[in-house]
């Protein structure tokens, strides 16, 4: 039976660790490739790097931390942020990474998300989903950190996205993102059930039932958060054990 | 565990090269990048890894004219040889991804899209557990729940004489082959921590032994 995937993630600033609270007060919490074997070692199911970096000239760290850690972790590394043409793509496989996630870029050109996986095959192509609460059960995407709306209705890009050959959504949700207070489930059940390929659940954990709920309740296949493993609230056991407690099927 | 092999992985351009190097040279291994096919002669095993589609490997295979040699060293030669994923599937006749292809044939068998749909979602991607048919010198040591991460929406329909193992995902999947010297695995043991290294560590001594 396929196991649910726990997925730590850490946000990458100019090749540092750091990690926000609705994306806007940043904590510098280390080196990303130390961080990177404590959760290979923690038996992580995958790791995935978001890489915040701004400036342009300092956009190459991260396909050092990329090859660094590939050298160090035997487990699948997905790569986003700033990732907007196939050679982007290109570099941060060869690198080292087995994924790239692809957030503004699809926006912008939602025929890239259909040149990437054309050329490096659907498998390796995430794409990353920022959506809001805009009415009751009403949700649109959002880009560069949650504050530019698109008017792009989140079900609607989520099916285009899987018919362009998107392996998987990284679905997160800008209201939760940060809050602690779980994922926005409905967000979560409404693109699952719309789509079939896997969606990561993220934004909000602050328990371990929440990991719980964003699989039963939220029909996701993998869990993603930040927060409670990179500042110790929880460890990955922890996690996993609780979610073997509620019947979910994992790698313990 | 093995020391110090020269292990030849075949770079068509398709894919995870980098991770296949790390998980050899983490064993212990020299690693030789064969772009060429004198290049395959390098060493003592040769691991065919790869992501992506099936026709396009194919195509990278001609172009390189790495077929021939492949074919004289694995098929005439013997050599023991490891394909990842993709790196497998290329060894069947053929494969129906996005059109139809012929691939190298040494194993009897096509490669075809998986069924998926809203429960078993496609790709197939994260870590699933295997039921090994056959006891291969691959599993040696893996004791307990066998389980490994796939990525793959396509798979091998294979002669049940070349099955090692298989996992479940709304139908059965072949996971693990074995045809003499040619091994092929569906899965990533170079992304699967400690029992893929384990698994690699055991193709190690079967190429030593040879």
């Amino acid at each position: 039976m396929l196991k649910v995937r726990l997925i730590p993630c850490l946000d990458v600033k100019d090749g540092r660790v750091v990690k926000g609270v609705n994306f806007v007060d940043l904590r510098d919490a280390g080196d990303p490739v130390e961080q990177a074997q404590i959760y290979d070692k923690a038996g992580a199911d995958e790791l995935c790097f978001l890489d915040i970096t701004a400036s342009h000239e300092n956009r190459d760290t991260i396909l050092d931390v990329a090859s660094r850690t590939a050298e160090q972790c035997f487990m699948p590394l997905t790569i986003g942020g700033g990732v907007r043409t196939t050679e982007d793509i290109r570099r941060l496989l060869l690198a080292g990474a087995d994924k790239v996630s692809i957030n503004t870029a699809a926006v912008k050109h939602p025929d890239f998300v259909r040149e990437a996986a054309e050329k490096f095959g659907t498998q390796c192509i995430v794409v990353a989903i920022d959506a809001k609460r805009t009415g009751t059960e009403k949700f649109e995407i959002f880009t560069h950190g949650g504050r530019e709306p698109t008017g792009l209705d989140a079900v609607d890009w989520a099916r285009r996205m899987a018919g362009y050959g998107a392996g998987e959504i990284l679905l997160t949700s800008m209201d939760r993102d940060g809050t602690g207070e779980g994922f926005d489930i409905p967000l979560t059940r409404t693109i699952a059930d719309a789509v079939s390929i896997p969606v990561i659940a993220s934004g909000g954990v602050g328990t371990l039932d929440h990991l719980v709920e964003g699989v039963r309740d939220g029909h996701a296949s993998a869990v993603l958060a930040a927060s409670i493993f990179h500042f110790g609230t929880y460890s990955i056991a922890e996690a996993k054990q609780a979610m073997d407690k509620a019947g979910l099927a994992v790698r313990l | 565990m093995t020391n110090a092999k020269d292990i030849v992985i075949v770079d068509y351009g398709m894919g995870n090269l980098r991770s296949v190097v790390n998980a050899f040279e983490h064993l212990g291994c020299r690693t030789v990048i064969a772009r060429r096919g004198e290049e395959l002669d390098q060493g003592d095993a040769i691991v065919l890894p790869g992501v992506g589609a099936f026709g396009e490997a194919m195509r990278v295979l001609h172009e390189r004219d790495l077929i021939g040699p492949l074919n004289r060293a694995v098929i005439e030669r013997g050599r023991p040889i490891l394909g990842i994923c993709l790196g497998m599937q290329v060894m069947a006749e053929s494969s129906d991804e996005l059109g139809e292809h012929r691939g190298l044939a040494w194993l009897s068998g096509r490669v075809r899209r998986m069924s998926g749909g809203r429960v078993h979602r496609l790709p197939h991607v994260g870590w699933n557990a295997l039921m090994v048919t056959r006891e291969a010198p691959l599993f040696t040591g893996l004791d307990g729940e066998r389980v490994f991460y796939f990525n793959h929406s396509y798979s091998l329909d294979c002669d049940a004489g070349h099955v090692l193992a298989t996992t479940e995902y709304g139908e059965t999947v072949v996971a693990a082959v074995r045809a003499g010297n040619i091994f092929g695995l569906q899965f990533h043991p170079e992304r699967s921590q400690q029992g893929g290294l384990a698994l690699l560590g055991n193709f190690l001594d079967y190429a030593g032994h040879c």
